[in-house]
């Protein structure tokens, strides 16, 4: 299986096609929910962010409490439709990844193509085997957010299907109906 | 009359909220092995398979929870009327073991004020469903629900005229409008008749049984193979990555309903089906 370092670099980017799957190793800076709707309000308000965002990946998650000697407990990705709304902006901003579960709209697919991004499956209901991935979590902002809050994550061997490339290439898109 | 102790009762749903959370179902568990089978070798759908399985193998290896999503705690109780529950109240006896399972067990706490979004830190209170029966035993059940399926679930009042066909359609439709957003392949609870409430409540007992289990009404089972069938011909696949089981299973649960409507409910399951019970 290919292996993709994080950061992601350009040309990495352009190499990666839909349907391919890959192992992630690097940074990963979580967010869902209530963390997208924090960011996009301190937009919003002209503040700057507590991290930046450009080159980053977003992984959409939400991990359990580490038990002892983990840095991470169990931590898959949840469903990214509900990010739709906030991405766009946030690839604007120089996001060059995101990681969640799950089709996304046409203006996030757009969005992608026109900022030169890559948005990857990895597998939901994983979260024993992602958290496990999980070399080193620091919380980055959001700390009244619990689970929700933004973590840096160093991860290893992180399973995933490249889902939306930068040309337009799309898994969730491909025929469905079996004969 | 029987006296039962509400510590049994918090320590029952602790054991069973913590064993929950760390396995899946052992019918789950072989139906996705059979979908590993049945999805071509080197596919999207085969890999998102084989690694949901080598999941549960790392979940029991390391006491780590399958799904970091530990769920909105369901718990179904059915109380014989014979029983005297002695201490505390019965729904906070339930939440209390919710609250030690969640905190001992490392599990994520996932509920919140649904206008604030303010974490009630703990996981509770729990969503609590209690039935009495005849008797003098208490049957607990702990199903901890994953939120990214449940999102995707969906109450129609069909006319009667729609009848089967039309319960069917709703099921199928409910699945495709879904696509690759709960986790597939999923395990659907139809509920079938009753009230408006009451039918979504029958969608979620569904859920109870084990995947591929049948209901024992004849026309009602049919339902379940019929609903299943078409399913699996929208190609969905494991992830939404496309392929052959788009779900496990599908499961009806039917009461009686009144002449003017069919109401029907329908409540999805991601693939990560935990499930545990006990009797007291």
């Amino acid at each position: 299986m290919k292996k993709i370092d994080l950061p992601l670099r350009d040309d990495v980017i352009d190499s990666l096609r839909a349907g391919e799957s890959v192992l992630l190793s690097g940074t990963l800076l979580t967010g869902r929910d209530c963390a997208h709707k924090r960011i996009c309000e301190m937009l919003d308000r002209g503040e700057k962010l507590p991290f930046p965002l450009e080159g980053q990946t977003i992984y959409y998650a939400g991990p359990c409490p580490a038990p002892a000697g983990k840095a991470c407990g169990s931590c898959g990705p949840t469903t990214s439709a509900r990010m739709d709304s906030f991405a766009p902006r946030l690839l604007e901003l120089g996001l060059k990844g995101m990681v969640g579960k799950g089709e996304r709209s046409a203006a996030v697919c757009e969005a992608i193509a026109r900022c030169h991004a890559v948005y990857f499956a990895a597998i939901g209901g994983a979260g024993a085997l992602y958290g496990n991935a999980i070399r080193k979590s620091e919380l980055v902002a959001f700390p009244d957010l619990l689970s929700e809050a933004v973590y840096r994550f160093e991860v290893e061997n992180f399973p995933c299907v490249v889902a939306v490339d930068c040309h337009g290439g799309n898994i969730y898109a491909a025929p469905k109906r079996q004969g | 009359m029987r006296i039962l102790s509400s510590d049994a009762i918090e320590e029952a749903v602790c054991r069973l909220a913590k064993r929950a959370g760390l396995r899946l179902t052992d019918a789950c568990g072989r139906a996705l092995e059979e979908a590993e089978r049945a999805e071509e070798s080197g596919s999207a759908a085969a890999f998102a398979l084989r690694t949901v399985r080598e999941n549960a193998r790392v979940a029991a290896a390391e006491r780590m929870p399958v799904c970091q999503d530990t769920g909105y705690a369901v718990v179904l109780a059915e109380i014989g009327q014979d029983v005297h529950i002695e201490g505390k109240p019965f729904a906070e006896a339930v939440n209390d073991g919710v609250r030690r399972a969640y905190a001992e067990g490392n599990f994520r706490k996932s509920v919140c004020d649904p206008l604030t979004r303010v974490n009630t830190g703990d996981n509770t209170p729990a969503a609590v469903h209690t039935e009495l029966t005849a008797g003098d035993r208490v049957r607990l059940t702990f199903l901890p629900k994953g939120f990214g399926s449940e999102n995707m679930s969906r109450l129609f009042m069909l006319t009667p005229a729609e009848g089967v066909d039309g319960i069917v359609k709703a099921v199928v439709e409910t699945v495709r409008l879904a696509g690759s957003k709960p986790c597939p392949p999923v395990y659907v609870g139809v509920g079938i008749g009753g009230t408006f409430d009451g039918c979504a409540f029958l969608a979620k007992k569904a859920l109870t049984r084990p995947v591929g289990s049948r209901h024992p009404r004849a026309d009602v089972a049919a339902i379940e193979e019929e609903a299943l069938r078409k399913i699996n011909a929208l190609g969905i696949g494991a992830q939404g990555f496309g392929g052959r089981v788009t779900a496990l299973g599908v499961s009806c649960e039917v009461a009686p309903t009144h002449i003017a409507g069919l109401p029907v409910a329908v409540n999805i399951q991601c693939h990560c089906c935990r499930c545990e019970s006990a009797e007291l």
